[in-house]
């Protein structure tokens, strides 16, 4: 189907609320007692029953988290948080580890497929590649691994990966399988004590997704988790760490939704990417976290760390991201550019509406010489949203002949909402380039007629130009994800106008 | 056949229409002549239903349905087309996405069935090839960097794709040299027939060399005061509105 009129259907079959991936699962779960100590701490990782590092590990990023204090320099408002009020584990109650699909709750299986996450391989193998302009209706391949509350449930995929050599799968299985790469790299670009809510998430982080690509392999498939937030009064501490070794790629996309819930709940995660000589790391994400109702109640609150470190010469690290959904996001998937000639990309789409808030941006250090990174930032808002781009480009005294490219575009729908830019340049090298630019515009009155006289209703019209608005950003997406992405941009502005 | 009864509109509380009556029959084409400041893009822009333009009296109607009752894509897949005097930019669409998404939901709203991206692309073709435009207008951003005249050709395209029943041409030929003036008479005159009618609104007589009108009217102070056969064009040119007013 074409992405254009899947998008239009889409938005006719949206409920009253707007936020279709709302509903709740009603699976038996375990939960640890509510509240943030030692014990907990202890009691994750025994649950997962890890070695005595790992403990150490986290008992250190807790005594961390406990002398820090919450950042308060984003332009973001929200409650204090009781951070003694909340879930910290809770998981599907099952007997032992499931050996395969079939030994999966079924209605965990059916949770998937309610929110279009193929776990059954042959259902999404007979996918063929869409032929013209628009993807069609097949699927690629796409190996998913499943994240519910604080577990991994389902990866797909690995067998063939296997093959490759390609290590896929849980953090807490990698923990146990691949325990040498794991100690080797975890907290390296992402360190316990970073900033507070990295501390928090590497005390009590619970899965995640690990990816090993050994040297000079392409990865055959796109690799994908899907995190799910389901249980109530529970906080998603989840940890990814990606490792691409020498001359090898791999492209990898993460998307998450949560049911309506008038509480806010936290979402502290922290992403951590390697990449040696000649490799590169694309990571997509849409974020599609319940965003609360039209007056604000509820919605997630998405305090994410992501960092990727271009540790090999002429290696490249991309981010991409759709952030559509979330009360609160606060996020700043960085780069730090060692290696020589070493690249990092950050394409960014973020949309408030309503009451939300998003403060989100990148950070790119050039450290190495001839290090290049661009930066294509596109803030939409809507409603009372506020929308902030905040970046820092940091050249250091040896990354000679290094370059940035900022671009940064607002458009504003409506006169309550904000766009604000906060570009942050450093540069200790004379031989360097940085090159900022800035737009702040509005749909026009004419667009809209325009559009309209052509038969377009005012919201298929405002979809159509938001996404021409972010098509820079959205061409980068994998293709699977691009028409996903189309049909949310014009979701999650639905009600912004008229 | 659009029957149009003392319409009188305003604009910021300003009465630009003061009471036009016009009947263009189905399967004719009427062309609209005036001086700046007279009313032509006005009653577009009401016959359109744009926002700022406020109906005060009268009626409208197309086929029997009263149009001004409608919301502007309602018009649209009722078979309004309004050929723009200054086409608007979209940033990042494609002309194609653009036109298919237009095309589709007019079908869609008519109760048709919608066309996938290779039927567009082939109809596309089709139409491109009749008017002489090269593919490439196809994956452009809608008028983004277009010319004057590909602007003005853009129209013409959209207009041979979503075959309205009825098309409001609003001064398309300004700014066009003769080629392209050319082109776009061709493409009004190719859909010329028995299901087609057009209001082609004008300042000048040139146009209509290529688009011979049924019937010429001259608006002037919000209301028509003359009409007359397509002679009546080139007595304007020859004399000028303000003759045309005093005889009137």
């Amino acid at each position: 189907m074409p992405a254009v009129t899947e998008t239009i259907e889409t938005v006719q079959s949206v409920t009253e609320s707007g936020y279709k991936w709302g509903f709740e699962t009603d699976i038996e779960m375990e939960f640890a007692p509510k509240g943030l100590n030692e014990e907990i701490v202890r009691f994750i990782s025994a649950k997962k029953n890890e070695p005595e590092w790992l403990l150490e590990w986290r008992l250190r990023a807790f005594a961390a988290w406990k002398a820090m204090e919450e950042p308060r320099w984003a332009a973001v408002k929200y409650p204090p948080i009781d951070y003694q009020d909340s879930y910290y584990y809770a998981a599907p109650k099952q007997k032992k580890a499931p050996k395969s699909l079939d030994e999966v709750d079924p209605e965990l299986l059916r949770t998937y497929e309610k929110l279009g996450i193929p776990l059954r391989e042959q259902a999404i193998l007979a996918g063929v590649e869409g032929a013209g302009e628009t993807p069609a209706e097949g699927r690629m391949p796409v190996a998913v691994d499943a994240v519910f509350d604080s577990v991994s449930v389902a990866t797909t995929f690995k067998d063939r990966l296997e093959k490759e050599g390609i290590v896929f799968c849980s953090i807490s299985e990698a923990v146990q399988t691949h325990p040498e790469l794991v100690r080797k790299y975890l907290g390296t670009v992402v360190p316990q004590g970073d900033n507070f809510f990295a501390a928090l998430n590497s005390a009590v982080f619970t899965d995640g997704s690990f990816v090993y690509i050994p040297k000079g392999v392409r990865c055959p498939m796109e690799l994908s988790t899907y995190f799910r937030i389901n249980a109530k009064s529970t906080g998603q501490f989840e940890r990814t760490l990606i490792v691409a070794d020498e001359g090898s790629y791999v492209s990898y996309l993460e998307g998450c939704t949560a049911p309506m819930r008038d509480e806010n709940q936290l979402h502290a995660a922290v992403v951590e990417l390697v990449a040696m000589d000649d490799a590169t790391i694309k990571y997509s994400t849409v974020q599609n976290w319940y965003p609360g109702d039209a007056e604000g109640r509820g919605g997630i609150y998405n305090f994410v760390t992501k960092r990727g470190a271009c540790r090999g010469a002429r290696s490249k690290i991309s981010w991409t991201q759709v952030e559509t959904g979330s009360a609160i996001t606060w996020k700043y998937p960085s780069c730090i550019l060692q290696g020589e000639d070493s690249v990092g990309e950050f394409y960014s789409v973020a949309i408030t509406n309503n009451y939300q808030q998003a403060d989100t941006g990148t950070k790119m250090f050039h450290i190495g010489p001839r290090t290049k990174s661009t930066i294509v930032s596109k803030g939409i808002s809507a409603g009372h949203g506020q929308n902030t781009y905040r970046g820092l480009v940091r050249i250091g005294a040896k990354a000679h002949g290094a370059r940035n490219f900022t671009q940064c575009d607002s458009l504003l729908i409506g006169d309550l909402c904000g766009a604000h830019t906060v570009p942050y340049i450093e540069n200790r090298c004379l031989s360097a380039k940085v090159e900022h630019e800035a737009t702040t515009s509005r749909i026009a009155e004419d667009q809209l007629f325009y559009c309209r006289q052509r038969g377009l209703t005012e919201e298929e019209a405002v979809g159509l130009i938001v996404n021409g608005f972010c098509r820079e950003v959205l061409k980068e997406l994998p293709m699977e994800f691009a028409v996903e992405a189309q049909k949310l941009l014009q979701i999650s502005l639905e009600g912004s106008v008229g | 056949m659009l029957k149009i009864e003392g319409l009188t509109a305003e604009v910021e509380g300003k009465q630009i229409l003061k009471g036009i009556d016009l009947e263009v029959p189905t399967g004719e084409v009427h062309a609209i002549m005036g001086p700046n400041g007279s009313g032509k893009s006005t009653l577009s822009y009401v016959l359109s239903g744009r926002e700022g333009y406020e109906v005060t009296g009268g009626t409208a109607t197309f086929n029997g349905q009263d149009i001004l009752a409608m919301e502007p894509e309602e018009r649209a897949a009722a078979g309004l087309f309004l050929a723009f005097q200054y086409p608007v930019e979209l940033p990042g669409v494609g002309n194609a996405t653009f036109l298919r998404t237009a095309l589709n939901a007019q079908r869609k709203a008519r109760g048709e069935s919608e066309l996938d991206a290779m039927q567009f692309l082939k109809l596309a073709r089709e139409r491109m090839k009749a008017l002489a435009m090269p593919e490439d207008m196809l994956k452009r951003g809608v008028n983004v960097g277009f010319s004057g005249g590909e602007k003005k050709r853009n129209e013409i395209l959209q207009m041979a794709l979503l075959k309205p029943s009825l098309a409001i041409l609003d001064e398309t030929d300004s700014g066009l040299d003769i080629d392209a003036l050319k082109i776009v008479a061709d493409g009004v005159n190719a859909m010329r027939g028995p299901g087609f009618s057009a209001l082609v609104i004008t300042h000048y007589q040139r146009l209509l060399d290529y688009i011979v009108p049924d019937r010429v009217h001259v608006l002037m102070g919000g209301r028509i005061v003359k009409s007359g056969g397509p002679d009546l064009a080139k007595e304007l040119e020859a004399q000028g509105y303000a003759a045309v007013q005093a005889a009137a």
